[in-house]
Parts: structure tokens; C-alpha cells; sequence
């Protein structure tokens, strides 16, 4: 992900990522997960586009 | 002795001579709780029939001639999230009330009980640890004891506002992001975020594993290093505490620390801050006689990176009941988790490269100083039940209630410890001013921390009942 994705493309990966994850989106909620999913997405967005070094680095806490 | 400004230390030191029950000291506290509690609005459950009980055994004890504890017949509260033996654990959820009982307590509860303080409830918070504000949709916003229409800060808000209130002079918090000093921050008491892995999470309902940190609160530097002190060292219940030998902090309180060399971090951590929260710095950084500038680089996205490692993480731990029970979650955490757990595995690895990255470039800055401040907060604490307001923060579009957390989240992202310390006449409301250490070095900002109080530029006094 190069970017943060556009409003319908992300909306249809929240539902369909949702279904897949077993959770049900009540209409009235829907607009604020996608909402949030954004703001997560474009924060990853910045993170990636900075040049990390190649090594590996094992996940986990510092 | 048995007031609300009593301090920890000075309750055990009378309680010990025997000049004062354990009995009449818990007493007491649980009638402020019954008297003020319903205006602050701090504690989910109050323990006054343990409580009592845990006083008459230290009465009992010192009829016996056996020492129980430094800490003896000193009140506490503990976040919801501690298991509490005989209590559910709410961690600020009404699926947690459907729980059964705790078994037993979490180590670092079980830990200040053994040193002889006395455990008299639970603490209100943020649903699952998740917000900066305490405004818990299930059972109601804590209110900040120095202005009752203010948040007093989350998640541990209901910590805050305790000690602030004089409700009790200790209480145990915990902190992924921010949340022992946001809270501290806001309601003007000292709070502890230890180095990651020095104090165990054995018996807490977790929230981001790899960030979460358990830590106290007092309203003295002295109390604050006597809870540390009671809690502090490995655990085998916890994988993630480390195994090193404690570091008791208590003892070198009073050693001068002119020979610490002190810093100001600079950048991002001067760049978002209002008048009053810099002003307050300023004058941390002139006792201290801090003129040094220095900056970590990338620090907004180190921010970003905690906010994708949080999402998934703590969505993770919660997604079986986001599958079966969604509905009764708090609206507002729900459908961040509910976000969460739809990250990609290959953003949250990137955010944990990332932190590696960033965490070798801290460690370079480290070698500069031994002490290092920052505002805790922004600005002092907002209105309850504020709109949710978007910001700009570095680019990132963030909900404006996210950005208290925007100084303290990339600490604790890379494990520091750090005090939140309150500093004195900082304006009409509260504001804390950090003070960061290397990795391991928490008796180095203790022994700041106390010269700052001596002088007279940190006080923590219970905050006035409003009229």
C-alpha cells in the first residue's frame, strides 16, 4: 500500500475483510470503521514510505 | 494522619509506631470514597470488607512484634484491568462483568499488598485500555477533581483523579501509549511508566502486548518510589518482564542529582505543545539548568507505527467477542477494534521494523544526556463529552483526542522510563513535564524528580473540592 486507498475501494475491502474475518459491520457502524481503517492506513502509508535498511529485524518489543 | 493529604509513607510511618490503626487509616479512606467518590466518579468496586480485614491483619501484626511492610496500612487503588482475587475483571467492559471472579491477584497488586498497603477498590478507565480520556460509555466519565466538567485522562483516568482527589494516596496504572501519564498529566500527580519489562503484567488484562507497561501513581516522589519499589523485578508469570535484579529507587531519593547531564527534546516534542505546556517545561528545564537541545529524528512516524502495532494488537486479543458481541462493546472503542482487525499482517510488520530502526536511532540520542524533558501533554484537559474533532498532526489525519497522547507514544514505543511530573502554578489547570530516561535508569529521574519537588517546582497538592 503506496498511498491511502480511495473511499470505495476501501470500503469494499472493509466489508469483504470483515465477512472473511467472521464480523458483522452493523450499517450504522460501518462508516466510522471505515473511517478509522483510513487513518490506520494512511499512518502505515508513512511508515512505508520510508527507506528502512534491508536486514531483517525481528518483530517484538524493543 | 488520616486525612486526604496524607502521603503513603507518613501513614505507614504512624501506622508502624503504632500511633494510628491500620484499621482507622483504611476507615477513613473508605468514608472519603463514600463522601466524594460520587462527584469524581473513580471507583467500580470498593473492597471496604477486604480492605478492613487486610487492616486488622497488619494491626495484628505489629501487636505481634512483625514488621508488615514499608508500606504499611497505606491505601491503594488499582486500574480495572488488575486482577482484583474475587472481583471480575472489568477492564472498563460491561463482557467483562459476565467474567467469573479473578482467582487471584495480579502480581504487581499482590506485590504493594505484601509490602502492607491496603488495597480498598478498582478504578474506573477506557474501555480495554483504548483512549486517552476515561469517558467509559458503561459506566460513566471520571471526572478531573481540579475542574469536575474536565476529563481526568485515560485510560488509568480513574487513577488520576483518585490520588488527585485524595481519595487514596497510591494507585496502580498501566500505560501502552500514554496512559499512567496522560492521566497524571492532566489531574497533577506523579505517575511512573517504568522500562518495559521491569515491572510484570502477570494478571492485568492486556491491551497491546508489546507496549504495555504497569506503573504507579502517588502525590509525592518518595510514595511514587516505594510503590516502584514494591512492585518492581522479574516474574516467570510474565514472559515479557525482564530478568534483572531490581533497582530499588528509594534509597538514592536524596542523592544530588547535579552530576546527571540534562536535555530537552526538541522538534517534534516542542513543535505541538500550547503556551502554558511549554512554559512549564521552560521552567523544569531552568532548575535543572537544561539548556541543551536535542532531537530524535522521525518521530511523527514512529508515532504512526504505535498506532498500527495498537490497532492490531489490541484487536487481535478482542476479536472473539467482536465476532459474537460487538454490540456490547463501548461504541467508541468498537469500532476502532473493529478497524484493527482488519490491518494488513504486512503494516504491522513494517511498523515493528520500524521500531527497531527507530529504537537504534533512540539509543544514539541516549548517549547525549542522562535525563531528557518533554511536555506529557499538548495543553491542560479538555471538556467531557467534546466533539470528535479531527487534527493534522505530521500529515496524518488523527481524532483530535488521540493527539493527548502525541509526547508520551513515542516513548513508550521504545520501552523508556519515564515520571509524568506535575508542575507547580503551571496555570488554572494542571500540566505535567516528562522526565526520560535511559533504558534500566529509573533511580536517575527519581533523584531529578525529588529535586524538583524539594525546590518547589513540582508539587502535587489534593486537588480542592469544586464548589
Amino acid at each position: 500500500m503506496s498511498d491511502t486507498p480511495d473511499r470505495e475501494a476501501l470500503a469494499a475491502y472493509v466489508d469483504q475483510a470483515a465477512a472473511l474475518q467472521g464480523l458483522t459491520l452493523d450499517p450504522a457502524w460501518r462508516p466510522a470503521v471505515i473511517a478509522h481503517l483510513g487513518r490506520i492506513l494512511g499512518a502505515a502509508a508513512l511508515v512505508e514510505q520510508f527507506p528502512l535498511p534491508e536486514e531483517p529485524a525481528p518483530p517484538g518489543p524493543p | 494522619m488520616t486525612g486526604p493529604a496524607a502521603d503513603a509513607l507518613a501513614i505507614a510511618a504512624v501506622v508502624r509506631a503504632r500511633r494510628v490503626s491500620a484499621r482507622e487509616v483504611t476507615a477513613a479512606a473508605l468514608a472519603r470514597i463514600r463522601a466524594r467518590d460520587g462527584a469524581l466518579n473513580c471507583f467500580t468496586a470498593v473492597t471496604a470488607e477486604t480492605a478492613l480485614a487486610d487492616a486488622e491483619r497488619i494491626d495484628q501484626a505489629l501487636a505481634a512484634g512483625r514488621d508488615p511492610g514499608p508500606l504499611a496500612g497505606a491505601p491503594f487503588g488499582v486500574k480495572n484491568l488488575f486482577d482484583v482475587a474475587g472481583l471480575p475483571t472489568l477492564a472498563g467492559s460491561k463482557i467483562g462483568r459476565d467474567r467469573p471472579p479473578a482467582a487471584r491477584d495480579a502480581t504487581a497488586v499482590a506485590r504493594l499488598r505484601a509490602a502492607g498497603a491496603v488495597l480498598v477498590g478498582a478504578l474506573n478507565m477506557d474501555e480495554y485500555a483504548s483512549g486517552f480520556t476515561t469517558e467509559n460509555t458503561h459506566y460513566g466519565p471520571t471526572r478531573n477533581p481540579h475542574d469536575r466538567g474536565r476529563v481526568a485522562g485515560g485510560s488509568s483516568g480513574g487513577s488520576g483523579a483518585a490520588v488527585a482527589g485524595g481519595l487514596v494516596p497510591l494507585a496502580l496504572g498501566s500505560d501502552t501509549n500514554g496512559s499512567i501519564r496522560v492521566p497524571a498529566a492532566f489531574c497533577g500527580v506523579l505517575g511512573l511508566k517504568p522500562s518495559f519489562g521491569r515491572v510484570s503484567r502477570a494478571g492485568i488484562a492486556l491491551f497491546a502486548p508489546s507496549l504495555d507497561h504497569v506503573g504507579p501513581l502517588a502525590r509525592t516522589v518518595a510514595d511514587l518510589a516505594a510503590a516502584f519499589d514494591a512492585i518492581q523485578g522479574p516474574d516467570p508469570a510474565d514472559p515479557a518482564a525482564a530478568d534483572r535484579p531490581p533497582t530499588p529507587c528509594g534509597p538514592t531519593l536524596d542523592q544530588d542529582p547535579g552530576g546527571l547531564r540534562v536535555a530537552v527534546l526538541g522538534g517534534h516534542f516542542e513543535r505541538h505543545a500550547c503556551a502554558e505546556a511549554l512554559a512549564a517545561l521552560e521552567r523544569v528545564a531552568k532548575a535543572l539548568e537544561a539548556s541543551r537541545r536535542v532531537e530524535v529524528p522521525e518521530v511523527a512516524r514512529a508515532r504512526a507505527a504505535a498506532t498500527i502495532i495498537t490497532a492490531s494488537e489490541g484487536s487481535a486479543l478482542h476479536l472473539a467477542d467482536l465476532r459474537t458481541r460487538a454490540a456490547d462493546f463501548d461504541p467508541m472503542v468498537r469500532d476502532r477494534f473493529l478497524a484493527g482487525a482488519l490491518v494488513p499482517a504486512s503494516a504491522y510488520l513494517r511498523a515493528q521494523r520500524f521500531r527497531a530502526w527507530f529504537r537504534a536511532r533512540v539509543d544514539e540520542v541516549l548517549g547525549e544526556a542522562d535525563v531528557f524533558l518533554a511536555p506529557t501533554t499538548p495543553g491542560p484537559a479538555p471538556p467531557i463529552g467534546g466533539p470528535a474533532t479531527m487534527v493534522v498532526v505530521d500529515g496524518v489525519e488523527v481524532l483530535a483526542r488521540s493527539h493527548l497522547g502525541v509526547f508520551t507514544q513515542p516513548l513508550s514505543f521504545v520501552g523508556l522510563p519515564v515520571i509524568s511530573v506535575p508542575v507547580a502554578d503551571a496555570g488554572p489547570l494542571p500540566l505535567g513535564v516528562q522526565l526520560i530516561g535511559r533504558p534500566w535508569r529509573e533511580a536517575d529521574l527519581f533523584r531529578v524528580a525529588r529535586r524538583l519537588e524539594v525546590e518547589g517546582v513540582v508539587a502535587a497538592p489534593v486537588a480542592r473540592p469544586a464548589p
